[in-house]
């Protein structure tokens, strides 16, 4: 899967502590075939009942419409763009793990892949259920596609919600067929494992009939190329066409130019948060420690070190310009956001996305577990803070005489826990049925996988024909 | 040298060899035996293994994958149809005027081209990778063999398929022997 320019194995980080490929395939195996474990059982129900409460909130939502969430003029859009904007966020760290870090030849990136690859379609699908409803008339949501209706009208395609109907469903779509397709081969190495018949009939269903032909992985490492090339535009296009939704309004605080590349440095930082918070629990519990090395952990500290400082940069930035603009109302809303009404939710934001990742210029903090999982909580926290400062721009804009004070109600507040539910429900089933990691991607990465580890002539071992 | 175990579903019809299935210590032995199998001249054959091995298809004398070509006509059609969409709504089937705008602002249809192709790429290359491979087939005589299951765990494999003109069971079984195969087993079909 990734080329091996540098064969030497003494001079490459240990990325595998173990050499034999048996034993990948029983560490990564082993948790998708032993029996159902209490705590599992336990979790998976507490986050199924989130779940219900997510889908009965909706449900009262439907009945009752969107006046039982907090959202009125001024601040019309509220939590549900909120958390909208934050779950699609932490969808990021997915793609750029299996796309950017592909491309870069980053082989680190094997042993979390599949674990952020499956957190991106999971907290993809929280974030869709938001604009959905956030609609109003969820029974006409088919109008935001351009579809042949009733009415005969079609949709402004000018429009940068229309654009982001497109961006997330082909974000969603794209990353869930980059996630089977690493699947393929691992879902093979089950297969072959299995041993009840319903099990064996399911994975071999789902395997596709992969055999490991040299002839078939020549076409997959290409189409997997191909897909790593195509997310990478993808995954910076995501958010910047999120970020067009304010952008190219005329609210002060939200016409900046800035706001792509701002967004998508947030994104990425958030994504490699969560990955970061799950990831150290799960290889703990797991016993992965032998495929997720503290060096990856390292790897993931550095990403958020450099995403937080960029997004510290921008907030800068966004004020500087405020200032220099000699616009009145972009100087208010500025402000107004660091010292208006809603002062606490910037300076948390300050506080989680700015300093916190400071911490990690320290290698003793970017390689302490415990450390690490307190500041990435906190920079889940912050970046949540961030959209919701960015949304509640909304509530003082030009007119003194609109201006308004956004509550959320009790169901905003017990939606978004619920969409919590939602996200670890499909998380702990994937953890229990789907490797959690990329076997035969860990295996390409050790150094034994190499045709010129076992050769001890290997001057001539890639001689060519062509 | 074991033969397989199986006996044909209906004992009337003989049974058809499928091939022959030979198993390597590692990446090494395979990729150098690949190369032997590569001169010998066989061209119904290939070699199993639990991850791509790096530059086998150099040692297996194999062209180009064509998916790219699949790729780029996936990208086109995307893009094309995500334009031509917008431009068919704005000029005939809606035209919806706002502020005197112009309805054919194709710096605003960027992003609605640009998603579509990536849309289509995406499908274009798992299912195009899955037809040039000849998948999904839940089928195939090499799953016949118990040894075969370590090839998505910790075996390497060649199979020479009796399809191809070179192949003498005799000869390739000692030939796949000769080069450092080992549990030779000739597969039915």
């Amino acid at each position: 899967m990734i080329p091996h320019r540098d064969d030497d194995p003494t001079k490459r980080p240990v990325l595998v502590e173990s050499s034999d490929f048996h034993e990948v395939t029983e560490i990564i195996a082993a948790p998708t075939e032993t029996k159902l474990n209490t705590t599992w059982i336990l979790l998976l129900m507490l986050s199924g009942s989130f779940l219900c409460l997510m889908v009965g909130l909706f449900g009262y939502l439907f009945w009752e419409g969107t006046g039982i969430w907090g959202v009125n003029v001024p601040v019309a859009w509220g939590f549900a763009i909120v958390n909208f904007i934050w779950w699609i966020g932490i969808g990021h760290a997915g793609t750029l793990i299996s796309a950017i870090l592909f491309l870069f030849r980053q082989k680190w990136r094997t042993g979390i892949n599949r674990f952020s690859e499956a957190m991106t379609i999971f907290a993809v699908m929280c974030a869709g259920v938001f604009p959905a409803f956030h609609v109003g008339r969820i029974w006409v949501v088919y109008y935001i596609f351009p579809l042949p209706n009733q009415m005969a009208a079609w949709p402004n395609t000018r429009s940068p919600l229309f654009w982001d109907v497109f961006a997330i469903s082909t974000y969603f779509t794209v990353s869930l067929l980059f996630w089977y397709m690493g699947l393929i081969p691992d879902l093979a190495t089950l297969r072959d494992r299995a041993n009840t018949k319903v099990r064996k009939f399911v994975l071999s269903v789902f395997a596709l009939g992969w055999r490991g032909a040299a002839r078939h992985w020549q076409n997959y490492e290409r189409a997997y190329l191909i897909l790593a090339a195509i997310s990478t535009p993808l995954v910076l296009s995501v958010h910047s066409i999120v970020s067009f939704d304010f952008a190219t309004s005329k609210i002060p605080g939200w016409h900046t130019t800035i706001f792509p590349p701002y967004f998508v440095a947030g994104a990425v930082f958030s994504g490699f948060a969560l990955v970061s918070t799950l990831l150290i629990v799960a290889r703990e519990v797991f016993g992965f420690k032998k495929v997720v090395r503290l060096h990856h952990i390292e790897n993931m500290n550095k990403f958020m070190l450099l995403t937080g400082t960029l997004v510290g940069y921008a907030y800068a930035m966004e004020i500087f310009v405020a200032w220099y603009s000699g616009n009145i109302y972009e100087r208010y809303a500025f402000w107004n956001r660091a010292l208006g009404e809603y002062w606490w939710s910037y300076w948390a934001m300050i506080t989680c996305n700015v300093i916190s990742p400071q911490f990690f210029w320290f290698r003793w903090v970017r390689r302490n577990l415990i450390f690490t999982f307190i500041l990435t909580i906190f920079i889940n926290i912050g970046m949540w803070f961030e959209r919701f400062v960015i949304v509640i721009t909304l509530h003082a804009d030009f007119l003194p005489s609109s201006w308004g004070y956004y509550r959320p109600t009790w169901v905003d507040w017990w939606t978004y826990i619920g969409t919590f539910g939602m996200f670890f429900s499909f998380f702990l089933l994937f953890l229990k049925f789907l490797p959690q990691l990329a076997i035969a991607e860990v295996k390409g990465v050790m150094p034994e996988a190499s045709p010129h580890f076992h050769s001890h002539d290997s001057s001539n071992s890639s001689n060519s024909r062509h | 040298m074991s033969s397989t175990a199986h006996t044909p579903t209906a004992a009337a019809r003989a049974p058809r060899v499928f091939g022959v299935l030979a198993e390597f210590k590692n990446p090494a032995d395979v990729y150098h035996a690949a190369e032997k199998v590569r001169d010998a001249g066989y061209k119904k054959w290939d070699v199993h293994s639990p991850f791509p091995i790096h530059g086998i298809e150099r040692a297996m004398g194999l062209g180009d994958s064509k998916l790219g070509w699949i790729a780029i006509f996936c990208a086109m059609a995307g893009a094309f149809g995500g334009f031509s969409l917008q431009f068919w709504i704005h000029r005939f089937a809606y035209p919806l005027l706002i502020g005197g705008k112009p309805l054919i602002a194709y710096p605003a249809y960027i992003p609605v081209t640009f998603e579509p192709g990536i849309l289509f790429t995406a499908f274009g290359c798992l299912l195009g990778m899955l037809a040039l491979n000849g998948l999904p087939r839940l089928y195939h005589a090499l799953f016949r063999s118990e040894n075969f299951k370590k090839a998505t765990d910790d075996g390497f494999f060649i199979s020479i398929e009796a399809r191809d003109p070179r192949f003498d069971l005799a000869a390739t079984r000692d030939f796949l022997s000769s080069i450092g195969g080992t549990h030779i087993e000739v597969l039915e079909d």
